[in-house]
């Protein structure tokens, strides 16, 4: 059997999956309208700007999003070390804890530091 | 057939190994270094060395000198087989395929220019010690005088064609800061820049040519490309022969290459007559005379080296005739006299010699020239009109001597130094079969006559006729140490012919250029002679008889078209910005556009037109990061598709 | 081919050879950029200049000595399971990055006098001397930020040079880019240009990794190998079933590459960063960017694509003439001198391409020499340009240059012999690079080299005439307008007077670097 003959049947069902769900939920869904719903999707931020050309974002929405970015990058590097872990022996653990202490202590100290945990 | 016999002997001649230097001639690197170690402490220095730098500079050059007399003596007493001398100086380029150890060629045709460099150098030295007195940036001056000689010294020391490079360029850079020395002209400072920029073309001809060498024969050291050129194709040898002849026409102001000479004139009078006259500009000629092996292994590129300079000799004699400035009249007869130097160089083994011969005696009445027309000038307020000239023999005595033993030299009267150089090429031109031999040898001895009349026109413009000074000259004669170097060149110009032939000085140099049979011109001897005396009498006396029994306009008349021609150059500026400036500027906008609209002004561009609106156009301005995305993207479209096409 | 989508089966764990001695020079500028996050963060506000610079500084020496003093049999070797490769030319060129990298963190340093590195700013939105900048200072928000970004960067610069597969090399990349690309928008004046140049920076540099990222993928798809020699061995033993796959894999590693040594067509970011960024930092990009990306492109065509380079050779011929051609022809049109050297640098590129394309190892050697010779000779040019100002600012337009040789005759001869030296007259490093880098091509790489040789030495001349009217400019135009140098600027003089001397001694005496680069030209694979 060709191998790619298993993408390609993955790749269909993908197509599938998501045009089904939009189809469905145009065909079944409600379709009451209101200002909110019309609104795009942004966690706290005023998504219509103040000024007509563009006003200006707030800094630290941003902040947020690259702290969430560094987490989250932690995790996927943790994330094939804790399935191996028994395996891995000392010099792993050393390597990993090293790890953490630059990612994590010296990235987060450095944004502490510099006020990006306080809000305002 | 006959050239196939001189390579076979040049190959025997020519390629007499060099030994290892030792004695006195290890030491030559010292005739380098002593100027360089001037120049360096000089510019190094500071004001500190204000008091004592020019004579120090002056001392070093005739130190220079010294040595360079030493070795030669040292040589002479060797047996001639033997008088070439290689010196390893340093391992300069060692890199894994391409080794090359700086070194020195020490053999009778260096040393014959280190004798005419140091020489007349340290002569210009001396009389600038009294032209530039007055200077405010005389250190300066010297600082870089040294420099021009160090550079050229290692030009013509050189044992391989890159070392020479840096000498060629060496020279080069020093002529520029001279020729730019009163840089708060900007006249001047335009002169340096053309000086420059026609440069730099014939070393594009030098680079290349230097590249192809180490293509061609695996190494860029004179002696393996001797030894090898017997063993390359034809069409290489033409090929570097023609790139070599690039460089050698853009240092010698040879055509198409000559106009930057004229406006090089902008420089102190010194530096005309040591690098615009005596020294730097005969490099050109050096070249072709130390690449023979390959010269006369191509019988096309060597042709093309004497049209060259049959071209030149011409055309600066031509112009030579409308220049009412002193300065840039002698830089055309000096363009002039290469002409000939080249026309002999490209003669092949019967006027190497005679190239070089001419070069040294020319080197010397020139330079003694220059240096009278600089006293002229010391004496007339720096004024350069020789309209404005005239019966200057009376105020200014040993000039007015001094420059007509040039004159005499130049114009080939015999006994003069000229005479003895100048007639053998003619001599020369006439050796050979089919039409060469007439066309060359016609063109050489018309030559001869042209350059009696705008010869003897200066001569007898700016020392006799009738005085149409300005008011506020008062011609005086300029201070001894400008006096005894103009004197002693005289002396050189006068007999130095005569003692060369007697020395047998082509002789002298057969270790380096190989021995070569006599051979006999189309015409005989005598009437070669013959009628070049007549030709130079004609010559003299057509200008006797406009320029002191007629008077001289003190404003120069329209003039024929010829003469208009001539006063513009024969508007070779004008050819040269036509064939070269405009496409290089039109391949600049369109480049510059192409980079500056890119993609979007492709795009847009089109939308316009459409549109017909030209202003989306103007507002297409370079800076767009997606428009440079989407050059890159069109690259590498281009780049995969060519791939998959080649492929 | 099943084995395409079969997971490894779970196999023991072998843990990875590792020579620290090898890698400890990556390790300490690592280390050090670490420390000096770690300073910024804790130290006070008035102490951080003086321990970044010293941290910065102590390290590259320590990590030059670490680099120097191992025996080279010791270390020589792939290491850290085959990830990277320590070998002649990356450490030659490792060596040349810390050495020029700490003229170009003393040039960053530069503060004339004044309160902190003056090139950078601590608040992008705040004026230079405005009330804002002082209250950002003393807020704590120093710009002393610069230096742990510059070793993170050369830490990636050395990384690079030395990566043996195609994932460091580009993991390497992005630590090398990340850290100029925040570098390029801190300047303190033209903020705005400054700041828009980062941002075009970075969108072109990741458009640019995508195209890497995406021939990485089709050249393991190709090779069933990441590692460099696999490919190499992978191609010369291909059976030309999965050939399709090469050829776009290795243009697209390709154009990744020659994105950062800024080949046409891919070179339009180099004018308008070259101008943005700060003068330190295009100096340090311009010359150490240039030395890593060239140290990559070389391990990358002469181990893994070498035998397939008739496949891709001619294209790149074509790219190094374009970019010869269109960096020498588009400098002469340049009004800003940063621009001038940009493009300048772009035709650079392609005389540097035309020695890599000789494949013969004496070209790997001209090569090393030649980026020797232009880094330290672009550094000084651009910490020469970071001191003439007018009124507080760069004097980056050439009209502002006039005059420069009679007010300051000691940098207008500075920048003179710099710009000889770019124009490759004899006697400076300009030159002896050329003869380095052009005479391999000639001896080894058949018609196109000499034809690339060829167009070499007309662009070269093309590049002069603009030099010499910078040149020209200096000394025979009246000055005008009221440019001065910053000053005191001690640390610029030092840098200055490094490139200088190297130029000229390069030129005069290129003996010993030349050999060492000669000796030092062996892959391992």
């Amino acid at each position: 059997m060709n191998p790619y003959i298993p993408l390609g049947i993955l790749l269909a069902l993908g197509f599938g999956f998501a045009l089904l769900s939009v189809g469905t939920s145009l065909v079944v869904g409600p379709a009451r309208a209101n200002v909110a719903k019309a609104q795009a999707y942004e966690c706290g931020i005023q998504p219509t700007p103040q000024a007509p050309e563009g006003g200006r974002f707030p800094v630290k929405y941003y902040l947020t999003a690259m702290l969430f970015v560094i987490f989250d990058i932690e995790a996927l590097f943790l994330y094939p070390f804790a399935v191996a872990f028994d395996q891995l022996g000392l010099f792993t653990l050393m390597a990993v804890v090293l790890f953490l202490l630059n990612s994590f202590f010296v990235a987060d100290a450095y944004v502490w530091r510099r006020g990006g945990f306080e809000w305002d | 057939m006959h050239n196939q016999l001189m390579v076979s002997l040049v190959g025997e001649g020519g390629a007499a190994a060099a030994s290892a230097a030792s004695g006195l001639t290890a030491w030559g690197w010292l005739l380098v270094a002593l100027p360089l170690a001037g120049a360096a402490l000089l510019l190094l220095g500071g004001r500190a060395t204000n008091s004592f730098g020019p004579l120090l500079a002056t001392g070093l050059s005739w130190a220079s000198f010294a040595l360079g007399a030493a070795i030669l003596v040292a040589m002479l007493g060797q047996d001639p087989a033997e008088r070439a001398a290689h010196l390893d100086l340093y391992e300069w380029i060692p890199a894994g395929g391409f080794e090359l150890s700086a070194g020195m060629l020490i053999d009778p045709l260096s040393i014959s220019f280190v004798l005419l460099v140091t020489f007349v150098g340290s002569l210009i030295h001396v009389y600038s010690l009294g032209y530039m007195e007055h200077d405010p940036d005389k250190r300066r001056f010297f600082a870089y005088l040294n420099l021009f000689v160090a550079a050229m010294l290692l030009l013509v020391l050189a044992d391989s064609y890159l070392l020479l490079f840096v000498g060629w360029e060496g020279v080069g850079l020093a002529s520029y800061l001279l020729i730019g020395f009163w840089n708060h002209k900007p006249a001047y400072a335009t002169a340096a820049n053309k000086a420059f920029v026609v440069n730099r073309v014939g070393d594009i001809g030098m680079a290349l040519a230097i590249a192809l060498i180490f293509a061609t024969f695996g190494a860029v050291d004179f002696a393996t490309v001797n030894a090898g050129v017997p063993d390359a194709s034809t069409a290489a040898l033409t090929a570097i022969g023609l790139l070599l002849l690039l460089g050698a026409c853009g240092k010698s102001a040879q055509f198409p290459l000559q106009s930057w000479l004229g406006d090089a004139m902008a420089g102190p009078t010194p530096v005309s007559a040591l690098i615009h006259a005596a020294t730097m500009v005969t490099a050109g000629v050096y070249l072709i005379v130390r690449s023979h092996a390959i010269f006369d292994a191509s019988p096309d590129a060597r042709l093309v080296v004497a049209i060259v300079g049959a071209i030149t000799l011409v055309y600066g004699a031509v112009v030579g005739c409308a220049k009412d400035d002193i300065k840039k009249a002698l830089a055309a007869s000096t363009m002039s006299q290469i002409g000939y130097m080249m026309l002999a160089a490209g003669l092949g083994p019967v006027g190497y010699a005679f190239a070089i011969f001419h070069l040294i005696t020319h080197g010397f009445f020139k330079a003694g020239m220059f240096l009278g027309a600089g006293s002229v000038m010391h004496g007339m307020n720096d004024q350069v009109d020789m309209r404005r000239f005239g019966a200057l023999s009376g105020a200014m005595k040993i000039t007015w001597i001094t420059f007509g033993l040039g004159w005499l030299a130049i114009l080939g009267v015999p006994p003069f130094a000229g005479f003895w150089s100048k007639d053998k090429i003619i001599e020369a031109a006439f050796i050979g079969e089919g039409w060469q031999p007439w066309v060359f040898g016609l063109t050489a001895l018309l030559g001869a006559g042209v350059t009696a009349f705008y010869m003897s026109r200066l001569f007898l413009m700016t020392f006799h006729g009738k005085a149409r000074w300005t008011d506020d000259v008062h011609p005086h004669e300029s201070p001894a140490t400008m006096t005894v170097p103009m004197i002693i060149l005289a002396v050189g110009s006068a007999a130095l012919g005569l003692v060369m032939v007697l020395l047998d000085f082509p002789a002298w140099l057969e270790p380096v250029l190989g021995h070569h049979e006599h051979e006999h011109p189309v015409l005989p001897i005598p009437v070669i002679m013959g009628a070049t005396l007549v030709v130079v009498a004609i010559g003299l006396a057509l200008a006797w008889f406009r320029y002191v029994k007629e008077s001289v306009p003190t404003t120069a008349p329209k003039g024929s078209l010829l003469t208009r021609a001539a006063r513009e150059d024969l508007y070779q500026d004008q050819i040269n910005s036509g064939f070269f400036q405009w496409p290089g500027i039109l391949l600049t906008r369109s480049l510059n556009y192409a980079d500056k609209a890119g993609v979007d002004g492709a795009l847009s561009g089109l939308a316009a037109g459409i549109g017909g609106s030209s202003s989306a156009l103007r507002k297409v301005q370079n800076g767009f990061a997606r428009s440079y995305a989407l050059t890159m993207l069109a690259g590498v479209v281009v780049f995969l598709g060519a791939l998959w096409v080649i492929n | 081919m099943t084995a395409l989508l079969t997971l490894p089966a779970a196999g023991e764990f072998e843990m990875a050879d590792i020579n620290y001695v090898a890698i400890a020079p990556m390790i300490v500028v690592f280390a050090a950029a670490v420390l000096g996050v770690l300073v910024e963060a804790f130290a006070p506000r008035r102490l951080r200049y003086p321990i970044q610079v010293g941290l910065a500084v102590l390290a590259l020496v320590i990590a030059f000595a670490a680099l120097v003093l191992p025996d080279a049999d010791s270390v020589t070797g792939t290491t850290v399971a085959g990830t990277l490769a320590v070998d002649g030319p990356s450490r030659f060129l490792s060596g040349v990055l810390l050495a020029l990298g700490l003229v170009g963190l003393l040039v960053m340093a530069e503060r004339f006098g004044g309160e902190g590195p003056d090139a950078f700013t601590p608040m992008g939105a705040a004026t230079p001397g405005s009330a804002i900048e002082s209250a950002a200072a003393r807020a704590g928000l120093a710009t002393t930020e610069v230096f742990p970004l510059a070793l993170f960067s050369l830490g990636g610069m050395m990384m690079f040079t030395s990566a043996n597969d195609l994932l460091s090399m580009f993991v390497a990349l992005e630590v090398l880019s990340l850290p100029l690309y925040i570098l390029t928008g801190l300047a303190r004046r033209r903020r705005l240009l400054s700041q828009e140049a980062a941002l075009k920076y970075f969108l072109l540099g990741a458009f640019s990794s995508a195209f890497f990222l995406f021939g990485a993928g089709l050249i393991y798809g190709y090779a069933g190998s990441i590692r460099i020699p696999a490919i190499g061995e992978a191609a010369a033993a291909s059976s030309g079933d999965l050939e399709p796959l090469l050829l776009p894999g290795v243009a697209m590693l390709l154009v990744g590459l020659l994105f950062k040594v800024g080949a046409v067509p891919f070179h339009s970011w180099t004018p308008d960063v070259y101008q943005g960024a700060p003068s330190p930092v295009t100096g340090f990009m311009a010359a150490c960017t240039k030395i890593a990306a060239f140290g990559a492109l070389l391990r990358l065509v002469y181990v893994g694509l070498e035998s397939t380079r008739w496949e891709w050779r001619p294209g790149v011929v074509v790219i190094a003439a374009l970019t010869m051609i269109v960096g020498a022809v588009l400098s002469v049109t340049q009004t800003d001198i940063k621009r001038l050297l940009a493009y300048s640098s772009v035709a650079h590129a392609g005389f540097i391409l035309v020695g890599l394309l000789a494949f013969d190892i004496t070209a790997v050697g001209g090569v090393m020499f030649y980026l020797v010779a232009y880094g330290a000779s672009t550094i000084a040019a651009f910490a020469l340009v970071n001191m003439v100002r007018e009124n507080g600012a760069e004097a980056t337009h050439l009209s502002q240059w006039a005059g420069l040789g009679r007010r300051h005759p000691w940098v207008a001869a500075a920048m003179t012999l710099l710009l000889l030296a770019f124009a490759g007259i004899p006697l400076t490093s300009g030159f002896t690079a050329k003869v380095a880098a052009f005479m391999p091509a000639v001896a080894h790489g058949g018609l196109s080299g000499v034809l690339l040789v060829v167009i070499g030495v007309l662009a070269s001349a093309v590049t002069a005439f603009v030099y010499v009217k910078v040149i020209v400019l200096m000394y025979f135009t009246a000055p005008s307008g009221d440019v001065g140098l910053a000053q005191p600027a001690l640390l610029s003089v030092v840098a200055i007077a490094v490139g200088v001397v190297l130029t000229v001694l390069l030129g005069v005496v290129p003996g010993p670097l030349l050999d060492l680069a000669a000796q030092s030209s062996t892959f391992v694979r």
